[in-house]
């Protein structure tokens, strides 16, 4: 027996998906182009005017939006409506500290917690489940996203948020838990640390987990799987587009399918920006379909994916995406946070330190390891050890409050960081995050 | 009176500390007093050298900074140093870190001491008769 949230939708012909997609392409982008004066100009430069778009086969004539894009735009420029019709604001980080704010109207929240119901019933939820979100909750859109998604389903949601393990635990045992959301490294630290306490795979009442918020692998899925006695599925969004729930993954485990009665995908070529077809590997871009509060039109996620739409054996008819297969920017995602190594670079420069950094990144039993190597001056050099430890935790303190997520930093002497061919490797990322 | 002492960064890998001292000597350079401080990652490779100039100079590659010290000569016996630090103590003074060092001259010891003020540790040492090392002295001690 198959289940879906919004069954009529998810499992409409591409025909009938089409003809929702042109209707609301039409109308979203003569929205944007009336009310984002930002967008607007970029249609302008384009010569693209609202009349231009009649079906989603003309969406490739409109300008893309990218991160800079919202950075310059920040805080308002890309609003869709006035505030007193916004209800909320998400957030990430963003490069060189400024933040991408994200702005919904009811309409969107309902949207955006319909997109995460309709991934929590292909998971197998229904009233019946006691769902334990351990995504953080606050400006981070996982808690807030999974937790309306929760409600929606009517499954007895548990709000834990990150972190505290024990009490993570505790819940999961003496509440039950039968469907956990969290990010996939933070399920496997789960998963070892009930081994630990002795309790069995069996012992847990978990069914099925939903992981995302950071790549994770296949080979994961199965440790994941077989530590807590579950089937586990992916989840995938951005703050950008709404969050979790842009597309999310069935029974099948094949890719993630795009609610794309809300969202329109293309993959693109990411040098040329020139449209891709189905199978090729591209840049992910979406276009919102119905937004109101953060419209965006051609967004590029720098995520690196394909496409496919052969048909599903859940029964799903909407296209699938591939897990991301890589970046084609610099973002790292460690621990589920967005870190550019831009960030890193300004809050040394901003702390008096030399741009002579190296960030390792590793998986270390299944939780990502974080390390920043910095290379000090000379002034800066104490013969007390107290006193570079202290700079080692004031620099620490300080990438926390930009990335929020704090590395461990290794202050290292002068020209001690590895060159190649004059060019310091700022990056290396030992984990085996892609199949 | 104070003296200099040249601390130097070093990593915390096999072989550091080695290569480090052998710079040193190779320039011909005697060492008097040492002593590394050390964490998971780095260590602080103190030394007391007759030539801080010439040491550094041999230790170019490295991160080295000078620090002012103090260099007290002591009676060789049981008691000695606690009189010492108790006329720091009382002072108000605090030490930051402390090494020994040997020397050939017949039941003395030295002890070299860190502190967060030097010229009020050089007083009142010097009001309580203990005799406290120069450069020179490193220099001209055990040549």
């Amino acid at each position: 027996m198959k289940n879906y949230y919004q069954k009529e939708i998810e499992t409409a012909s591409r025909e009938e998906i089409l003809k929702i997609q042109n209707e609301k392409i039409v109308k979203q982008v003569k929205y944007v182009y009336d009310n984002v004066p930002y967008y607007r100009n970029l249609m302008d430069k384009k010569g693209v005017k609202p009349e231009d778009v009649q079906s989603v086969d003309d969406i490739k004539k409109l300008p893309f939006l990218t991160k800079d894009d919202l950075r310059e735009a920040y805080p308002y420029g890309l609003l869709g409506t006035d505030l007193k019709n916004c209800v909320r604001i998400q957030s990430t980080s963003g490069t060189t500290g400024k933040r991408v704010v994200a702005f919904y109207t009811q309409k969107d929240i309902d949207m955006w917690e319909e997109c995460c119901a309709r991934a929590i019933v292909a998971a197998g939820g229904t009233n019946e489940d006691v769902v334990q979100v351990c995504y953080g909750y606050g400006l981070f859109t996982g808690g807030p996203g999974l937790n309306g998604g929760s409600h929606k389903v009517g499954c007895l949601t548990l709000p834990m948020s990150s972190g505290n393990t024990d009490r993570q635990i505790q819940f999961m045992m003496d509440l039950n838990s039968t469907i956990l959301c969290c990010t996939p490294s933070y399920a496997a630290f789960i998963g070892e640390s009930l081994a630990e306490k002795g309790y069995r795979p069996e012992d847990n009442k978990l069914k099925a987990g939903i992981f995302g918020a950071e790549p994770w692998t296949e080979e994961m899925r199965q440790g994941i799987e077989k530590s807590l006695g579950i089937k586990a599925y992916d989840i995938y969004g951005l703050t950008e587009t709404s969050g979790p729930g842009v597309s999310f993954e069935c029974e099948e485990q094949t890719g993630m399918h795009i609610n794309e009665d809300h969202f329109y995908a293309e993959i693109i070529d990411p040098k040329t920006g020139e449209v891709l077809p189905d199978g090729e590997k591209g840049e992910l871009v979406f276009t919102s379909l119905d937004k109101e509060g953060f419209p965006l039109l051609r967004y590029r996620t720098k995520d690196i994916c394909v496409l496919s739409r052969k048909p599903c054996s859940c029964g799903r008819t909407h296209v699938k995406m591939t897990k991301p297969m890589g970046r084609s920017d610099d973002m790292m995602i460690i621990r589920g946070v967005n870190v550019f190594p831009s960030q890193i670079e300004a809050v040394l420069l901003k702390e008096g330190y030399t741009p002579n950094y190296q960030i390792v990144v590793d998986r270390v039993n299944n939780t990502d390891t974080f390390d920043v190597y910095v290379e000090f001056s000379p002034e800066q050099f104490s013969d007390k050890i107290s006193d570079i430890q202290a700079r080692e935790k004031s620099l620490n303190g300080a990438m926390r409050s930009m990335l929020g997520i704090g590395p461990k930093i290794h202050l290292v002497a002068p020209k001690s960081i590895t060159r190649s061919e004059g060019k310091a490797v700022r990056v290396i990322d030992k984990r085996k995050l892609h199949d | 009176m104070a003296i200099t002492q040249l601390s130097v960064f070093l990593e915390n890998v096999p072989g550091t500390l080695c290569k480090a001292v052998s710079a040193i000597s190779g320039a011909g350079i005697n060492i008097r007093a040492l002593s590394v401080a050390d964490t998971r990652d780095f260590g602080i490779m103190r030394l007391i050298v007759p030539d801080v100039e010439a040491a550094k100079e041999v230790l170019s590659d490295y991160t080295a900074a000078e620090t002012k010290v103090i260099a007290v000569k002591m009676e060789d016996r049981t008691g000695a140093l606690k009189e010492i630090l108790q006329v720091l103590e009382k002072a108000g003074i605090n030490i930051e870190y402390v090494y020994a060092f040997a020397a050939a001259v017949p039941n003395s010891a030295y002890v070299v001491l860190r502190v967060d003020d030097v010229e009020a540790a050089e007083a009142v040492l010097s009001q309580n008769n203990v005799p406290t090392l120069s450069d020179e002295d490193i220099a001209i001690l055990l040549p």
